[in-house]
């Protein structure tokens, strides 16, 4: 198979790109239903060569095709098969490639899946979608080609995958990551559509809506992902630094949140159209944003790529020309005329707007804490190191709000609510949240100020969701029958509002109840860290299938029983000769016991980090149930219509119809 | 009122994108030194090749000097090693050694192998000169003035460019001035 | 990450056993030590790709937490301990930027976002209020229907 192949599948998915952004559109606005048919065909065939030009890649990956200048540089024949496969996405060529293929995959799903939509707005929207795949497939066959040849100096053999992404979360972070990623380009493609052809209205809304939530579900499962493994593989226990490219990524999932809420707005009442399209807009480009900050060395990162200009100035091509244009249209084509409607100042529409206002000023945060060291530097006022101890200043009283805000706001309603009746509703749920608060902190042994705030909104969260399905499901007919009657919408509200929840509990436990000691051992000692004892049995070494390890026997013991046996390594790899710790961990539900071997300061005496870390499974837990909210929540409209459109062709068969009762979409 | 108001996230997209390409190109690891401006910290250490002779910050009046960071264990001191030995002795430039964290036998040993381009050479094996100047890994290159004070830090490997680009400059502004 | 907090709680929690081993940095009691980890917290390694010193392996960053341990036993405050890196390496190893003249909007950004916001919502219910009469309520047989259509659906679902 020759990977020239790939690059002309490449050049082929980029000519049907540039006819998918040109034809469909052109038939939109001319009223051309021949032109307007060529949307879905064209957004296969872009798919099947993205598609051909990755497996061509993958292949030349399986086989140790050396001649491919990205497989050398990122592979390596003593590396296992299934490292082999994503170190397909393991640099910056091969990642683009998986970026694209994503694009495309999310392309003909918006064609499959928009047989209910009016034709000139599926031409639209995949048009639009087309002009991002034009941009980023010019980007690859122009400046990042991985089919790029060593010819005639083939490689004995290549230069091995980074043997920190060697490991399983290689092989899942960065797919689920770009899906939520790319993702968010359907919503800004639905958001141009509409600015084009006018029709802003609550049907555009409904039409977004399923998109923007499993876009942001995956982001979601992503961004946990990444957590996760930087947990256990950089060795020293932490779960989120705030660096440049962690906080690309969760720059849109705070303004994807905002934008999900307010979609429901505009929806429901069809009001803030002019923001929630914005929020599409601007949710899109901060995806590009994260993209761009990644690959173009701007920033400091220890997840970057390897930066070159060029490619940065390219990038940064494309991501002024979509952001500004599609700014431009906005600037232009949004609509000034509000629609007039009455809402009381607790009604659910300012519940959400107040969400809207927390959430925007949370990536307002992020963004300029992130880009200030830039401006600075631009402005030659000097360096400046913006990191942890200000994000979590300043990040942490907004989460706070948003828990607080949210509790209160489940029980609200649409137009009207009751401020008095409101306040009284509240105080039992208020009383039940501040003592469990309380159990909880005294169970962990300490009030901090931080510790109150983080657990109470959690709990309080938590309370008012259960409270609220209490108050929901109370029927005639028996409380079974009252929660089946809930629609899946709701319960993916429920699970989405109780995953934050989990989460942020999760994050002030470990937080402020954690303990971390670095000691100095010999085997045959013992240390204790907060209730535990970790035994030092021994230290050898070990033959892995590409490298050599410290290989480190500790034994766990909780009161004397021993409870794991745990083996933390540091380790030389042969090719590159690089030495990475891995820290081995006894992982439950309610606590890590962590253990990192560090320097050696003596022959027989090792530095060793021990951690406690209570609750940190439940971080990403907590992500876990708000990406299942997310894929629930859409699995209640399609349920719906099929239903309704299998009733309607059943009903068409026998009897002609007498009108029945249509519900569009009812509670939440 | 309203429409302008539209146009505002246009305008803070664009300045944005003008702040990102200027930082295009630039290398975020390359940190200016905090020294500049400041004299040579005081320092007590002895010199490589003569373990009974203390060397100090004295060394640095008099003339311009170059002070070069260095270890055997670093590749890049291999590499830049042929540059400095023609700044020594084609350029006639002056340039003070600082031996950083290492093994005196083994700084002796390269330095008679490849050539020794320094005037002295700072035995620095526990880094503390080093960690004064705000070292933070080798190979530098501190431009120091005849007063003894630190006019400028090059991080990373010295070759014609470099010289050519950067330190000459310096040199000649430091010269000019006095 | 290391927002982790010893626990200062020799009180609640149990002693630790007899036999424990030594701290790899010693210090005289528990505040001390959480004054070293917080201070190691905000602590940038020059030469990695954004670390703190006390997640990093470079060996820079050994000689620095060397150095706020020698420090911090000679009885030297955070400040001193700071600035004194600071005017060996610059600005950049300061994790928590100061409130300056250079920095005041940086810190002041959640808060005017905030605001903001709040202004803006505060006119947008204010601007509601003062958009015409409320709809219309149901009418009576019209109620009637509403509460046919909701018994019907109960029995039916």
């Amino acid at each position: 198979m020759y990977p020239e192949f790939g690059q002309i599948a490449l050049i082929l998915a980029l000519l049907l790109a540039v006819l998918l952004s040109v034809v469909p559109l052109v038939g939109s606005l001319a009223g051309r239903d021949n032109l307007m048919a060529f949307s879905r065909p064209l957004s296969s065939g872009m798919f099947v060569f993205v598609g051909i030009a990755f497996a061509v890649l993958t292949h030349a990956f399986l086989v140790d095709d050396f001649s491919v200048a990205y497989v050398a540089n990122n592979s390596n024949s003593l590396l296992p098969w299934y490292y082999k496969f994503s170190a397909v996405w393991g640099g910056h060529e091969g990642s683009l490639l998986l970026w694209i293929l994503m694009l495309a995959g999310w392309t003909l799903a918006v064609a499959i899946f928009s047989r209910r939509l009016p034709d000139v707005m599926t031409a639209q929207v995949l048009s639009v979608l087309g002009m991002v795949c034009v941009g980023f497939l010019l980007f690859i066959v122009i400046t990042s080609n991985p089919f790029d040849r060593t010819l005639p100096n083939v490689p004995a053999d290549g230069a091995d995958l980074n043997p920190l992404l060697q490991d399983f979360g290689l092989i899942v972070h960065p797919p689920m990551l770009y899906m939520g990623y790319v993702g968010f380009a359907v919503a800004f493609a639905f958001a141009i559509a509409a600015l084009i052809n006018g029709r802003l209205d609550a049907a555009w809304a409904r039409w977004s809506r399923p998109w923007t939530t499993v876009a942001w579900a995956f982001l979601s499962l992503g961004i946990a992902l990444g957590s996760w493994w930087a947990y256990y593989e950089l060795g020293w226990g932490g779960w989120w630094f705030w660096d440049p490219v962690e906080n690309a990524s969760l720059l849109p999932w705070l303004s994807g949140t905002a934008l999900m809420h307010s979609l429901a707005v505009t929806e429901k009442r069809g009001v803030f159209k002019s923001w929630t399209v914005l929020l599409a807009i601007v949710t899109f480009s901060l995806s590009l944003l994260g993209a761009f900050l990644v690959r173009s060395g701007v920033l400091t990162s220890v997840h970057s790529f390897a930066a070159d200009p060029e490619r940065g100035t390219f990038l940064l091509g494309l991501l002024a020309v979509t952001v500004i244009a599609s700014l431009a249209l906005y600037a232009f084509r949004a609509p000034v005329v509000h629609v007039r409607s009455r809402y009381g100042s607790f009604s659910r529409e300012v519940f959400l707007l107040l969400n809207n206002v927390l959430l925007v000023s949370a990536t307002i945060l992020v963004a300029v804490g992130t880009l200030y060291p830039l401006v600075l530097d631009y402005l030659e006022l000097g360096m400046l190191s913006i990191g942890e101890p200000f994000f979590n200043l300043t990040f942490s009283p907004l989460a706070v709000a948003a828990g607080l805000l949210l509790g209160a706001g489940i029980f609200s309603r649409w137009k009207k609510t009751d401020g008095g009746w409101l306040g009284r509703k509240l105080l039992w749920p208020l009383a039940i949240s501040t003592l469990v608060t309380a159990a909880v902190l005294v169970g962990y042994g300490g009030f901090t100020t931080w510790a109150f705030l983080g657990v109470f909104a959690s709990v309080w969260v938590t309370v008012a969701t259960f409270w609220d399905l209490w108050d929901k499901s109370s029927s005639r007919k028996g409380r079974l029958h009252g929660l089946k009657r809930q629609s899946r919408s709701y319960y993916g509200m429920v699970l989405g509002h109780l995953g934050l929840a989990i989460t942020m509990v999760g994050a002030t436990v470990v937080s402020n109840y954690g303990i971390e000691r670095d000691v100095r051992m010999v085997p045959g000692d013992v240390a204790s860290v907060g209730d535990y004892q970790v035994a030092f049995k021994s230290i050898g070494q070990r033959q892995g299938p590409n490298f050599t390890a410290q290989y480190g026997t500790f034994d766990v013991l909780l009161d004397g029983e021993r409870v794991a046996v745990l083996h933390p390594e540091k380790r030389q790899y042969t090719v590159g000769m690089s030495v990475m710790t891995e820290a081995d961990i006894d992982a439950g539900l309610s606590r890590d016991i962590f253990v990192a071997i560090g320097e050696r300061i003596t022959d027989e005496a090792w530095a060793i980090r021990l951690q406690y870390k209570p609750l940190v499974r439940w971080l990403w837990l907590g992500s876990l149930f708000m990406a299942a909210g997310g894929f629930l929540a859409i699995a209640d409209r399609r349920y719906r219509i099929r239903e309704r459109a299998d009733q309607k062709a059943e009903a068409s068969t026998n009897v002609p119809e007498s009108g029945s009762p249509t519900s569009a979409g009812a509670t939440s | 009122m309203k429409r302008f108001l539209l146009f505002l996230p246009l305008l803070i997209a664009i300045v944005v994108g003008i702040v990102l390409f200027a930082g295009i190109g630039k290398d975020p690891t390359k940190l200016e030194s905090a020294l500049v401006g400041k004299p040579v910290p005081a320092f007590s250490l002895r010199d490589l090749h003569n373990p009974d002779t203390m060397l100090d910050q004295s060394l640095f009046q008099g003339q311009v000097s170059l002070l070069n960071v260095w270890g055997t264990w670093c590749p890049a001191c291999k590499d830049e090693h042929d540059d400095l030995m023609w700044l020594a002795e084609e350029k006639g430039v002056n340039i003070i050694g600082l031996n950083y964290k290492d093994n005196r036998e083994d700084a002796l040993v390269w330095l008679d192998r490849l050539g020794d381009p320094y005037r002295k050479t700072i035995y620095d094996p526990r880094g503390t000169l080093g960690f004064d100047l705000g070292v933070y890994g080798a190979p530098e290159t501190f431009v120091i003035d005849a007063g003894g004070v630190v006019r400028y830090r090059h991080v990373g490997v010295v070759n014609e460019t470099v010289w050519e680009q950067t330190l000459l400059p310096v040199i000649n502004d430091v010269r000019g001035n006095g | 990450m290391v927002r982790i907090v010893c626990l200062v709680l020799a009180l609640l929690l149990p002693a630790f056993a007899a036999a424990d081993v030594a701290d790899v940095y010693e210090f005289s009691d528990r505040a001390e030590e959480q004054r070293y980890q917080n201070l190691i917290a905000e602590l940038r390694c020059p030469k990695c790709q954004n670390q703190n010193i006390a997640d990093s392996n470079a060996p820079i960053s050994k000689d620095m937490r060397d150095v706020v341990y020698r420090m911090m036993n000679d009885g030297a405050s955070n400040e001193e301990i700071v600035e004194s890196l600071v005017g060996r390496f610059g600005e950049f190893v300061r994790y928590k930027p100061e409130f300056d003249s250079r920095t005041f909007l940086l810190w002041a950004t959640p808060a005017i976002a905030v605001f903001g916001g709040l202004l803006v919502v505060a006119g947008v219910v204010i601007r509601s209020r003062r958009s015409g009469p409320e709809s219309p309520a149901l009418s009576a047989e019209e109620k009637a229907r509403v509460d046919k259509m909701l018994a019907d659906q109960d029995r039916s679902s």
